[in-house]
């Protein structure tokens, strides 16, 4: 410490700077009220834009730094990249919905901007201890996303069950990295990985396996999936957007960090548990999202079984595993995305919608809704030539190169049951009979990100290789 | 030899058809209008451009010719390989040709949403040639099953009144092989290193591993085909499906079944199409009787040509599995000519059904009075599709017959007695439509055939006749071809030393099971 500079704080800035930026808008907002708040979202989004471009001028030196505390490689900067533009794409989404819905309330992207700290130091930990911070830095702030809407019963409740079951979960995960400690000595994950390298302890399995299910509860993997559909349906549409598209991505970048770091030694354990991990979120999103009538239920099943998917991935192992998790958890995102723009945009006489049969005979009232939700759907259940077939085409590459055929044979026929409820939605839009109009003011910003959406999943086919190669690039540094 | 990528073109240019069909702009039946000349022109293009394949066509060579390649997926070494041989050729064919007929014969029928039908359908085109082009397996797959995409939507939004349980039983049979095939293909990629389909033809795989692969490729084609027991979706989609709709189904979809055979599973698992033959056999017996049967007591006039197509398509695999010369020649000869006779006997139930509304048999009779042009078409194309010699189907079904004889001689008996129930099914069809008492008097008031639909029947019974008399204009250019596929194959059998076979089947008659 005794040459401390500020040049020490380099490989740290983009979180600091997002720390101060959310400070200095929490005062803003203190002072100018409710009324400032497209002002904050909009500041908060230049603070994330601002983040990434320190990010993109960070040297990247993949050696541990902050007394060992985190870590900055080109797999850190991929993942925090992708959460940054995720975080950006909700917020955009999000300003218009805020005033529609009545939630003008100025912490709303502070709120934001802090999980978006928690994510982002969770996702360069390289101790426990960082690791935790981070992880209840972002949980927190989530849990008072989801009850934004403070006078509203399921917003209230949703809010409730995710903190109730988040705070189970986090104990676990207390209790887990207090058993390694226990029996490693370290909390620091070279130390451990080294440790566990020559020595395997019943003790520290037994805490890693308590670490693991505290993860698989915010990437919300059956069998700790319970509380997604509720807080899903719960949470204002725009909360739900976020959590659909960011905190699982980088709860799932540290729980690929976790296994390929401190608990490399421990992989014939972990690759039971990922294997059933993945089995059972593909049954369950696919066989459980098949009579549900409300559309944000019906995302969060498919997210169960999209992580899923994604975990086929990590189960594969390897670089061809691991960065086609990067692909699809990237795919997944865009698509994503634009879907919850168009949910947003499910409004008549000022109420939100949110049945499946309130997009009744789209495709005739208003086609430039319809068809972009059309070719998404097809897209996520992986229908070529659109990008989620290519998603869902390096993971089963992967697969099979492991030999996971077993795995991989299963989740291809969860992916046509998913077909399945895809298309329901595309039969309500375009063999139903129409109701009335919805709302047709649709701000910029939610255009921008559905156009994008969409372009980046019809267009992917062109040019599928940069994508590959980056992921492939991001995870060598990882083994 | 050729100088611009006319495969690529021959599959984008209906994209570009799309194109301008979404820049029309104007009243609704004004662009109803345009949309429909756009997708006819662009159709009518395509099919004279397809015509310049034909003639430059080498009929020496048993090469993949107008081969066109670039860089795609880099990343993981897949290519942009496009090509035709003798195989492909005559379906790509197909294809350019039976779509402009589709947009035509839908030019009065279709009045709601005419746009997005012309657009499903150029769609479909690009799908449909490019599949039968790809030479690179991922490729082949994007096509294969990006088809049923337009296709959901042409059954779901034109079509009849149970029409969303056609199109969701139409595109989860469908999707349920082809993902099977999937994982068969990356295991193919994986264990051959590309995913190049000629180097893949030439790639000796261990023969449990074939026999894997061959199932999912099965799985796949069998039900795109389709094959007795999996055809159960075929008859429910094209009752329900717009008559252009059907047209397409049954004369180009379910080739790609057949030709799926012929470009993956014979050349590339050899010895397990060796080991599975006699049971595919067998089951295109069971289809050709069985669903013979069935058609005979169908009401309904597209359920019982529905039927006849899966007994059609039981004489191809028949022929395609007897791997003999004439047998794979004449199951080819059999897609073809099922796709023209089935297109035009399917646009016949199309022409009565749009004045009347209904497809119940028993509601015409006698139409040989009012419609007398009408009984002429309706009757070659019902000859052509009993197999009369002087029709293609004749040709398509003997040759098959023939086949099938050199392997097995009681499967080749047992499946001639499907060439007498199909002349019983639709020589009955033909006498309760045409001929009779017109015992209705709507039935009996209509109009004969008007322009249009001349102009889209005539062209189709030409081939059929023609096809029929000169078949060695096609025979001429797929025999190179199959002779190459055949001689390959045998020697690929003769390269695996038999010792090795009997230890592998001991071990999948062991293992297969317990999994």
């Amino acid at each position: 410490m005794e040459n401390f500079s500020l040049s020490y704080l380099n490989p740290i800035w983009p979180e600091l700077f997002l720390a101060v930026a959310g400070m200095v808008l929490l005062v803003v907002g203190v002072l100018r009220g409710n009324s400032s708040t497209r002002f904050i979202c909009v500041g908060a989004m230049a603070a994330f834009v601002g983040a990434l471009f320190l990010m993109a001028g960070q040297e990247i030196t993949n050696e541990p730094i902050l007394n060992e505390m985190f870590i900055q490689n080109n797999f850190t900067f991929f993942m925090k990249m992708l959460v940054v533009g995720g975080l950006i794409t909700s917020l955009a989404l999000s300003v218009q919905y805020l005033y529609q819905d009545n939630i003008i309330k100025f912490e709303y992207p502070i709120l934001v901007l802090f999980s978006g700290v928690g994510m982002m130091l969770m996702i360069s930990a390289n101790d426990m201890l960082s690791l935790y911070m981070g992880l209840e830095l972002q949980s927190l702030a989530l849990y008072v996303l989801a009850t934004i809407k403070r006078d509203h019963a399921k917003s209230a409740e949703s809010g409730m069950k995710y903190f109730v079951l988040g705070a189970i979960s986090s104990g676990m995960l207390l209790f887990g990295i207090s058993l390694v400690y226990g029996f490693t000595g370290s909390t620091n994950f070279d130390v451990i990985g080294t440790t566990l390298a020559t020595e395997l302890s019943l003790g520290a399995v037994i805490g890693f396996v308590f670490i693991l299910s505290a993860l698989a509860f915010k990437i919300s993997a059956v069998p700790f999936h319970m509380w997604t559909p509720d807080v899903y349906e719960g949470a204002p549409t725009s909360v739900t957007a976020l959590f659909a598209l960011v905190p699982k991505v980088a709860a799932i970048a540290l729980i690929i960090r976790l296994l390929f770091v401190p608990f490399a030694a421990l992989s014939d354990q972990w690759f039971q548990i990922m294997w059933l991990l993945a089995f059972l979120s593909m049954a369950v999103g696919a066989f459980a999202a098949l009579r549900q009538d409300n559309i944000k239920r019906l995302m969060a099943y498919s997210s169960i079984s999209n992580v899923g998917f994604a975990l086929i991935g990590i189960v594969a192992g390897g670089e061809t595993g691991v960065s086609a998790v990067l692909v699809y958890l990237t795919l997944y995102m865009i698509m994503t995305a634009g879907v919850f723009g168009i949910i947003m945009c499910m409004r008549r006489d000022g109420v939100g919608l949110e049945n499946i049969s309130d997009l009744s005979g789209l495709s005739k009232n208003a086609p430039w809704l319809a068809y972009p939700l059309a070719i998404l759907m097809f897209s996520i259940s992986g229908i070529p030539p659109l990008a989620g077939f290519f998603s869902k085409f390096v993971i089963f590459q992967a697969a099979i190169e492991s030999g996971l055929y077993t795995l991989a044979v299963f989740g291809i026929l969860t992916s046509v049951v998913a077909a399945y409820y895809y298309l329901r939605i595309i039969k309500v839009m375009f063999f139903d009979e129409a109701l009335d109009k919805f709302e047709s003011s649709i701000e910029f910003s939610r255009k921008i990100i559905i156009v994008l959406s969409v372009f980046v999943t019809v267009a992917f086919i062109f040019n599928p290789s940069p994508l590959i190669e980056i992921s492939k690039l991001a995870v060598q540094d990882l083994f | 030899m050729i100088d611009f990528p006319i495969l690529s073109l021959l599959t984008f240019l209906p994209l570009v058809g799309v194109l301008f069909i979404l820049l029309v702009r104007g009243k609704e039946e004004r662009v109803a209008l345009n949309a429909r000349r756009v997708a006819l022109y662009t159709t009518i293009f395509n099919f004279i451009l397809s015509l310049y394949l034909l003639f430059n066509f080498d009929d020496k060579s048993a090469e993949f010719q107008f081969v066109e390649k670039a860089e795609w997926f880099g990343a993981l070494g897949i290519q942009y390989h496009m090509g035709v041989d003798g195989i492909s050729l005559f379906f790509v064919l197909l294809a350019t040709f039976l779509t402009p007929i589709c947009i035509l014969s839908s030019w009065n029928s279709i009045k709601s949403r005419v746009k997005e039908y012309m657009i499903a359908f150029l769609i479909l085109q690009t799908f449909m040639i490019g599949t039968f082009c790809a030479l690179d397996a991922v490729l082949f797959y994007v096509f294969f099953e990006g088809v049923l995409i337009p296709m959901f939507i042409i059954i779901g939004v034109w079509g009849g009144s149970r029409r969303v349980y056609s199109a969701f039983k139409f595109f989860l049979y469908t999707l349920f092989g082809s993902v099977l095939m999937l994982i068969a293909l990356l295991a193919l990629y994986l264990e051959a290193g590309t995913s190049d389909i000629p180097t893949l033809m030439d790639t000796a795989l261990e023969y449990n591993m074939q026999i894997w692969l061959f199932l999912a490729f099965f799985a796949s084609f069998a039900v795109k085909m389709p094959m007795w027991p999996v055809h159960t979706w075929l008859p429910d989609a094209h009752v329900e499906a717009p008559t252009a709709g059907s047209v397409i189904l049954a004369g180009v979809l379910l080739k790609m079944g057949g030709y799926g055979f012929l470009r993956f599973s014979l050349p590339m698992f050899p010895e397990a199409t060796e080991y599975f033959a006699p049971m595919i056999m067998w089951l295109s017996v069971i289809a050709i009787i069985y669903t013979s049967l069935v058609a005979l007591v169908q009401e309904d006039m597209k359920k019982l040509i529905a039927y006849s197509s899966v007994a059609h398509m039981g004489f191809v695999t028949l022929g395609i599995f007897s791997v003999t010369t004439q047998g794979i020649e004449g199951g080819i000869f059999q897609m073809l000519s099922h796709g023209i006779i089935s297109a035009a006997l399917f646009l016949c139930v199309g022409v009565v059904y749009d004045r009347l509304h209904t497809r119940e048999i028993s509601r015409y009779g006698g139409l040989v009075k009012n419609m007398p042009k009408y009984a002429t078409v309706f009757m070659i194309l019902m000859l052509g599709s009993v197999g009369l010699p002087g029709t293609s189907g004749f040709i398509g079904e003997f040759l098959a017959l023939m086949g099938a004889f050199q392997v097995n001689t009681y499967v080749a008996v047992f499946a001639t007695t499907g060439v007498v129930f199909g002349a019983a099914y639709m020589l009955v069809l033909y006498r309760r439509v045409i001929f009779g008492a017109q015992h209705n008097k709507d039935a009996a008031a209509m109009k004969d055939l008007n322009k249009i639909e001349y102009t889209c029947l005539v062209p189709l019974v030409l081939i059929v006749l023609w096809m029929g008399i000169a078949p060695s204009y096609v025979m001429d250019r797929v025999a190179p071809s199959v002779e190459k596929l055949i001689t390959k194959y045998e020697s690929r059998l003769k390269q695996s030393p038999a010792e090795s076979i009997d230890i592998a089947t001991n071990q999948i008659g062991t293992t297969g099971v317990s999994e």
